[in-house]
Parts: structure tokens; C-alpha cells; sequence
């Protein structure tokens, strides 16, 4: 197997691939597109396969749209936020832990991103309940009168939402905190820097790659998450996942479903191309 | 090495107990003796579990579920070692948008996934289908099985290989003798990733899925969205216990911080 012997080996070696991607990835995605322009008939539930704009008007002039969508990315940025928050210190402290603890800790940390979501969320639907564990908790502690529930809010939804996704921003946090020279933070130490101005100088701008690969993860995959906010926030907070479950099993009208999964394809990816352009350009240096 | 100071220590248990919270109020609930769902519980009781045995519709799904991704990630993983072994092993035009191919579901959120293999599988007659749902998933865990197999293959040493071939070994026998057994890990590890996150796919197959080819946490999904039961606590406990046996594995196999680096 000489490098480069043939030309087309490579070719022939990822043909079976490549050819699985387009028939099953290129042409659902080329389908979904051509389906977005089509017409949905109200009076015989068939679609009208005539070209136009009209689903993505609806979606985008729309008010009722506009919140569904506002939420949805709203919630995006508050968990990434959050995800920042408490997932680069945990990746920090972590990674200053000695063994065993550390690796127990980590397995105990990112192992839940191999537990199914909806065993997660059922978890937070028993802890938000009236009847559930916080509820009961606040009242003990007197810091509640009556029985409170975050199911159906924006609150339970973003703390649910935080627990599934901040896994992944450890990870990236702490794949790139194994690329510090710890020599570096203890030349700076001895030299009179203080433990803030270490952090601040020397931690900070090294593991900002991995913050922000973090981000960009966590974003992308709360604008799209569906089960927790379909159970977390039920048809009080409809998210754009949701909203196009409905039209696709519930009102039937595929067309606009498809428009608005097309739309949330599109919003997502020039928001994450956008964030990586901004980021290349200013830490062109830290990557390689 | 310094140590964690108390600031840390505090902040790292709140962390970690907010992490094992919901875990471990799915498991409190699932050994409640009582015919409802409160919490804290009282009492320990199997009940929940002997229950689950009444619903052969889970246990049907669960069937289903198992048989979906050991297919899928079997057709996955040897679709993405030649793949794999392209990428890895040429420089050719064209290389670096093929990997961007083969690693394109990642960027596409499931629900986009969803509707567009429902829009296909119903126009070419595979909706509803094993069929349909396995390519599906072939698609959406081919991602991850390129990713292992490729780490193993770029991290491999060539020289056994390259001795092979001098003394007259055919590439062929190259490959089956000594190529394959040194990425095996890569390979294993690969399969158990794609199979536990075809296991666990809920935002795509629900589009998918038809009754006859419903999977575990779709109808843990469709039983959630009608009541919160201790019964389904009881099959989410299970599932835990299950997906932790399968976790120990893949950190023994691979080392479980290499193979999640790229999940996502």
C-alpha cells in the first residue's frame, strides 16, 4: 500500500462513502429544500407541487415565528453563557485534581453525554414537578409557601438545557487545558504574579480556543435541542424543533415545516460561520 | 502541582451534584413502592420493575433499538475504514472535502435530519421501514466511526507494514494481517460509540420511526409527553445501568476523554 501509487485509490477506497452520502444525506436534503417551496392545500391536505416563497414569508413576516425563533436562540445564548460559566471552572479544577480523583470526577462529568437525553430530562421532570424534589426542598427550607414548579418555564427549560449540553464546553475546556505548560503558570507564579493575574494572563487566553469551540457546540445544539424543551417547556415554550415536529405530525403541513427547519438550518449556520470568522481573526495566533 | 483550594472544592461539588441530580432522582423514583411520584420516596420496592415486564411494548423497543444499532454501526464502521484509510493515508484534491462529507451530520441539527429522511423514505417507498431507519442512522453515526477509526489509522506506525510488503505480502494480506489488527481499537471503540448514540437517538428518529419500527427513547419520549410515571423511571434506571456498563467498556477500550473530544 505505497503512498500515491495511483491516483485514484483514495477515490475508490471512500467510493462506498461517498456514495451512501449523496443518495442518503444529498438527495433527503435536496427533497427537503424543493418541499420547502411547495404549497400546502388546507381543503385536501395534498401538497401542490407549485414553486413559491409563500412558506418562507410566512415564517419569516410572521409574529408568532419571530417569538419561536427569538426564544430559541435566546435560550441558545443563555445556556452557552451559563455552559461558559460553570463549565471552564469545573474544566479547570479538574484538570488540577491528582488521580484517581480526576479521572473519576471527569467520568462522572462527561459520562452523562452517553446517558440518553431523555433519561436527563425525565430526571429535571421529576425534580420541577409541584410534587417533585426542589418544590419539596424549597419548602422545607421555608424559602416557599407553596408547592412551585419550573415545568413549563424558561427557567427549568435553560437549567435542564445547561445540564445536557455543559458536558460538552468541559471537554473542550479541558481538551485544550492538556496542551498547558504548567511551567508556564508557575515561571509567572514565582516571578509575583498573583493567582488572578495568572488565571487572567496566562490560563485564559491559552484555553479561549476551547472556549470557544465550546460555544459553538453548545450553541448549535441548544438552537436545535428538541426533547428537553418538548418535555421541560411543553407547548407553553415552543422552540423551533418543536415547532416543526407539529407542523409535521400534528397540522400535517410538511411544506411549512420544511421551510422552517430549512430556516433554522440556515440562522444556525451563518450565526456559528459568522462566530468562526470573528474568531479566527482575532486569535489567528493560538490556532497552530 | 498546586492544590484546589476551598473555593474550588465547594464549586466542584455543587457541580458534580448538580450533574448526578436528575440521575439520581430517576433512580430514588424507580424503587418507590407507592403507585404514584413523589420525592423524596419512602421505602424500597422492585414493583416498578416487575411492572415493565406488562409493556411489552418497551420491550419490544427495546429489541428494536438494540437490532437498529448494532445494523447501523456495523454498516457504519466498514463503510468508514477504507474511508477512513483514504483520508488518513493520501494526499489527494479533493481530500479535505471529503472528511467534511463524511462529518457533515454533525453540523446538521436532527430535527433538518428528521424531516428530510421522512420526505425521502416516503417518496421512495422506505418509509415506515427497519430499512429506512437504519440508513438513517448509518448517516447519523457515520460521523463518529470515522473519527476513531481515522485517530487509530493517522496514529498507527508504518514500518511493520512496510516490511510485510518487502517480503512479498500482497496488500491485501498487508491489510487483513497487519493493518486491521493494529486499529482494531479504533474500529472497536468507533462501533461502541456509533452504537450508543444510535441507541440514544431520540430528534431524528421520532420523524422516522413508524410503530412497527419505534425505538427505546422514542416511546420513552411519546409515554413522557402522555405522564410521568414511576414505570418509566424504572426503564430509565435500567437504561442507566446499562449505558454505564458500556461507558466502563469504552474507557477501558479507548480512554473515554480521547473519544468525546469529538462528540458534538
Amino acid at each position: 500500500m505505497a503512498d500515491g501509487s495511483r491516483d485514484n485509490a483514495p477515490w475508490f477506497l471512500s467510493a462506498p462513502g461517498l456514495a451512501l452520502f449523496a443518495a442518503l444525506l444529498g438527495a433527503p436534503l435536496v427533497l427537503t429544500v424543493m418541499l420547502s417551496f411547495y404549497q400546502f392545500d388546507y381543503s385536501t391536505g395534498g401538497i401542490q407541487p407549485a414553486f413559491s416563497f409563500t412558506n418562507y414569508l410566512d415564517v419569516l413576516s410572521d409574529s408568532y415565528f419571530h417569538k419561536i425563533f427569538g426564544r430559541t436562540f435566546g435560550v441558545a445564548l443563555l445556556v452557552t453563557v451559563v455552559c461558559i460559566l460553570i463549565g471552564v471552572p469545573e474544566a479547570y479544577v479538574l484538570n488540577r485534581m491528582r488521580n484517581p480523583w480526576k479521572s473519576i470526577f471527569l467520568l462522572i462529568v462527561i459520562g452523562p453525554l452517553l446517558i440518553s437525553v431523555i433519561v436527563r430530562t425525565l430526571g429535571w421532570a421529576l425534580l420541577f414537578g409541584s410534587q417533585g424534589g426542589i418544590s419539596t426542598a424549597l419548602q422545607w427550607l421555608g424559602l416557599a409557601d407553596g408547592p412551585v414548579s419550573l415545568m413549563f418555564t424558561m427557567t427549568g427549560m435553560t437549567i435542564a438545557l445547561v445540564h445536557v449540553l455543559v458536558p460538552f464546553m468541559v471537554l473542550a475546556v479541558w481538551a485544550s487545558l492538556q496542551r498547558l505548560d504548567p511551567q508556564v503558570e508557575d515561571a509567572a507564579l514565582s516571578l509575583g504574579a498573583s493567582q488572578m493575574t495568572v488565571l487572567r494572563r496566562i490560563v485564559l487566553p491559552q484555553v479561549m480556543p476551547g472556549i470557544l469551540s465550546g460555544s459553538m457546540i453548545v450553541f448549535s445544539l441548544t438552537a436545535s435541542a428538541f426533547a428537553t424543551p418538548s418535555i421541560i417547556g411543553g407547548r407553553r415554550m415552543k422552540v423551533v424543533a418543536t415547532t416543526a415536529y407539529d407542523e409535521y405530525l400534528s397540522t400535517l403541513n410538511w411544506p411549512l415545516g420544511a421551510a422552517i427547519a430549512i430556516v433554522l438550518l440556515v440562522a444556525t449556520a451563518v450565526i456559528i460561520m459568522s462566530y468562526n470568522r470573528l474568531i479566527e481573526r482575532r486569535y489567528a495566533r493560538v490556532f497552530e | 502541582m498546586r492544590r484546589n483550594g476551598l473555593v474550588s472544592l465547594v464549586f466542584h461539588t455543587l457541580f458534580i451534584a448538580f450533574i448526578l441530580a436528575p440521575l439520581l432522582a430517576v433512580i430514588a423514583v424507580s424503587f418507590t413502592g407507592k403507585g404514584y411520584l413523589s420525592l423524596p420516596t419512602d421505602g424500597l420496592s422492585l414493583r416498578w420493575f416487575r411492572t415493565i415486564l406488562d409493556y411489552p411494548g418497551f420491550i419490544d423497543a427495546f429489541w428494536m433499538s438494540l437490532y437498529l444499532g448494532t445494523a447501523a454501526s456495523t454498516i457504519a464502521v466498514s463503510v468508514a475504514v477504507p474511508a477512513a484509510i483514504a483520508i488518513g493515508r493520501y494526499e489527494f484534491t479533493g481530500r479535505e472535502a471529503v472528511t467534511a462529507v463524511f462529518l457533515s451530520p454533525l453540523m446538521i441539527p436532527s430535527v433538518v435530519l428528521g424531516v428530510s429522511f421522512l420526505r425521502f423514505f416516503n417518496q421512495i417507498g422506505l418509509s415506515g421501514t427497519f430499512i429506512g431507519i437504519t440508513l438513517a442512522h448509518v448517516i447519523m453515526v457515520m460521523p463518529y466511526a470515522i473519527r476513531l477509526v481515522l485517530a487509530s489509522v493517522t496514529g498507527m506506525p508504518r514500518d511493520a507494514e512496510q516490511a510485510a510488503a518487502t517480503l512479498g505480502a500482497s496488500n491485501w494480506t498487508v491489510f487483513r494481517r497487519i493493518t486491521l489488527p493494529l486499529i482494531l481499537p479504533g474500529i472497536a471503540g468507533g462501533w461502541l460509540l456509533a452504537f450508543i448514540t444510535s441507541f440514544d437517538e431520540v430528534t431524528m428518529s421520532i420523524f422516522v420511526a413508524s410503530p412497527e419500527t419505534m425505538t427505546l427513547p422514542v416511546r420513552m419520549y411519546h409515554h413522557i409527553a402522555q405522564t410521568i410515571d414511576p414505570l418509566i423511571a424504572a426503564i430509565s434506571t435500567l437504561l442507566m445501568v446499562g449505558t454505564v456498563a458500556l461507558l466502563v467498556l469504552l474507557d477501558r477500550l479507548y480512554g473515554l476523554d480521547r473519544v468525546l473530544v469529538g462528540k458534538g
